[in-house]
């Protein structure tokens, strides 16, 4: 079992959902964050005064798959959520001990 | 019936005897006739009676448009002032910072019922006014002449009440986000006794020291509060935020504005409000109110090419918080002019104060570094005094005709009709109101301070006041 965290754009969120509905991922947990990489965020000018903004809104998606889909599944997040400009976010891939699911106490690749 | 008596006279051709009749009649007719008076009771009666309807008329109509601009004015404080401030304060401090404007809704009502309209406008001193109008005995349905009559003088109490209300309110912005509500209710209750009512008495009461039409020693033009309501209230508010010092973590980190959505509502109320604060300034609803009405209208808008075009230059780019900020300013200063002033100069006021307010609120705020939280010294304090001074420049007699000669003729009125001293006149009323606003801010700052304390504690300050002061939340989304 693999765990994918994928912090995109908000903009992009729907695309990437239908993306990877469309390869078969039935599940994911979604999170409005903030953050910043490289891109270091904006600046905003309230009667003119300048405020840094660093953090900018992005969504984080999470979800745990079978091996097997792990590779479609970034495939997918990146063909809809990649822009080609600083700002559209990052992968994490890592792998998953267990998964146990709290109705039926099922176990492993079952419960997911 | 008259035709059978004729057709029976003539039958009878006997024309001469009955032409005798008739004249004997008219003649016995005609002491009647002379005695005519007779029925002119009648008429004197109808006159009067006609004369009543008239000023009823009248009076219902000026009724009508008092209490409208009243309500007009209300809306300006709650919800407009509340949610221009509430805007742009912190998430944490929303319901704080509203409730200033809507504790002082409820504050200067009472203490204008029991001792506030008595000492604005009951006959008293050069200074401040007496008790005669104490718990408002004598203020009923009989208009008071001196101040307008055609309303009942109830309508008049009423209606300067709002002012009276909103004034205080303004001030709240240079303290937002760290004062503790007891202090801000104490504080304000001591202001509006101290500056208020004192500055609205030699401005508007009659026998007042800055009064322009009943009997002022020093005739000053202020047609709907630019020194009453807006210099006292913004340079107070400079007090008070040089006073309680910074907002904790003021300049470093970023204090933003919460929800401009707000304040862009709170603006726009703001603006359709003022029409009741300054055309119903003309306390009456004839063509002074419509002058009035329209040179508000006019000040806000160049105001918000002013301030907007400033700032597109500055910054690149025209922001909504600039627009509406803009429209405030022009609407300040245009306050004071509103009643003495043609449309064009209304346009060259309004866009003087939109560009005048930005560069106080982005250059001279920084250069000096205090913290004026929303920026009430920058606009009202700011706008007020530029708009008293240009009142004395731009005021027109074929406007409003306020000075007349010893034959009735009008006399020039302001600076470009030729009457240079009007402008010393409204500086002098500047100066007073500076300097009463400045020295007994501070005494009550001091007092206040001594009794409550003025300042909620650090922990208290990152809380937010909402949950420190009030014990709710503006936003509990999660639920």
């Amino acid at each position: 079992m693999t765990k994918i965290e994928a912090i995109i754009q908000p903009s992009k969120f729907e695309a990437v959902k239908d993306g990877l509905q469309e390869i078969g991922v039935d599940g994911m947990t979604v999170t409005d964050v903030r953050g910043h990489g490289r891109q270091k965020g904006h600046t905003e000018v309230y009667r003119g005064r300048e405020y840094t903004v660093d953090l900018v809104p992005k969504v984080k998606i999470e979800m745990v798959l079978p091996d097997d889909l792990v590779e479609k599944a970034v495939n997918a997040i990146l063909s809809a959520a990649k822009t080609g400009k600083i700002g559209d976010g990052k992968i994490f891939v890592s792998r998953i001990d267990d998964a146990i699911r709290i109705r039926n106490d099922e176990r492993g690749q079952g419960a997911l | 019936m008259g035709n059978t008596i004729m057709r029976a006279i003539i039958s009878r051709r006997t024309v001469f005897p009955w032409a005798f009749l008739v004249l004997v009649i008219l003649v016995g007719a005609l002491p009647t006739a002379a005695v005519a008076p007779g029925t002119a009771p009648a008429v004197a009666d109808r006159l009067a009676k006609l004369e009543k309807d008239v000023a009823q008329a009248q009076s219902s109509g000026d009724n009508a448009w008092m209490l409208t601009s009243s309500a007009l004015v209300l809306m300006m404080t709650g919800p407009g002032l509340a949610l221009f401030y509430g805007g742009l304060v912190r998430k944490k401090n929303v319901l704080g910072t509203m409730m200033h404007s809507f504790a002082l809704m409820a504050i200067v009502t009472v203490l204008w019922a029991i001792v506030g309209y008595s000492l604005c406008f009951a006959p008293g001193t050069r200074f401040i006014g007496g008790f005669g109008h104490i718990f408002l005995r004598g203020v009923g349905a009989a208009p008071d002449a001196d101040y307008a009559a055609t309303i009942p003088q109830q309508s008049y109490m009423v209606f300067q009440l709002m002012f009276a209300i909103i004034t205080p309110a303004l001030i709240t912005g240079a303290f937002a986000e760290r004062m503790k509500f007891s202090a801000m209710a104490l504080f304000m209750v001591l202001w509006s006794l101290i500056v208020y009512d004192p500055m609205a008495h030699m401005v508007w009461g009659k026998g007042g020291l800055l009064n322009s039409s009943l009997g002022g020693r020093i005739p000053t033009l202020d047609f709907a509060g630019g020194t009453v309501v807006h210099v006292t209230s913004g340079v107070s508010a400079l007090v008070c935020a040089l006073y309680l010092g910074k907002r904790l973590g003021y300049p470093k980190e970023s204090i933003l504005p919460h929800s401009v959505v707000l304040s862009f509502i709170g603006a726009c109320l703001l603006w359709v409000g003022w029409f009741g604060f300054n055309a119903g300034s003309a306390l009456a609803a004839g063509s002074l109110a419509t002058s009035a009405f329209v040179a508000t209208h006019f000040a806000a808008a160049a105001a918000v090419v002013g301030w907007g075009l400033a700032e597109w230059l500055r910054n690149g780019k025209p922001s909504a918080l600039g627009a509406i900020s803009g429209a405030v300013a022009g609407l300040v200063a245009i306050t004071p002019a509103s009643g003495f002033v043609g449309p064009m100069s209304a346009l060259a006021i309004g866009f003087v104060a939109g560009i005048f307010c930005y560069l106080m609120v982005a250059r001279v705020k920084a250069a000096f570094g205090y913290d004026d939280s929303l920026d009430a010294f920058g606009v009202h304090g700011a706008g007020g005094t530029i708009g008293a001074l240009l009142t004395g420049v731009f005021a027109a007699s074929a406007v409003n005709p306020v000075f007349r000669d010893s034959a009735g003729h009008p006399r020039a009125v302001g600076l470009i009709e030729g009457n240079a001293h009007q402008l010393l006149n409204q500086l002098v009323g500047v100066v007073i109101a500076w300097s009463l606003a400045i020295v007994g801010t501070l005494a009550i700052l001091k007092l206040v301070d001594l009794i409550v304390g003025l300042r909620v504690s650090p922990e208290q300050e990152v809380q937010g006041l909402d949950l420190s002061q009030h014990g709710e939340e503006g936003y509990n989304l999660e639920y």
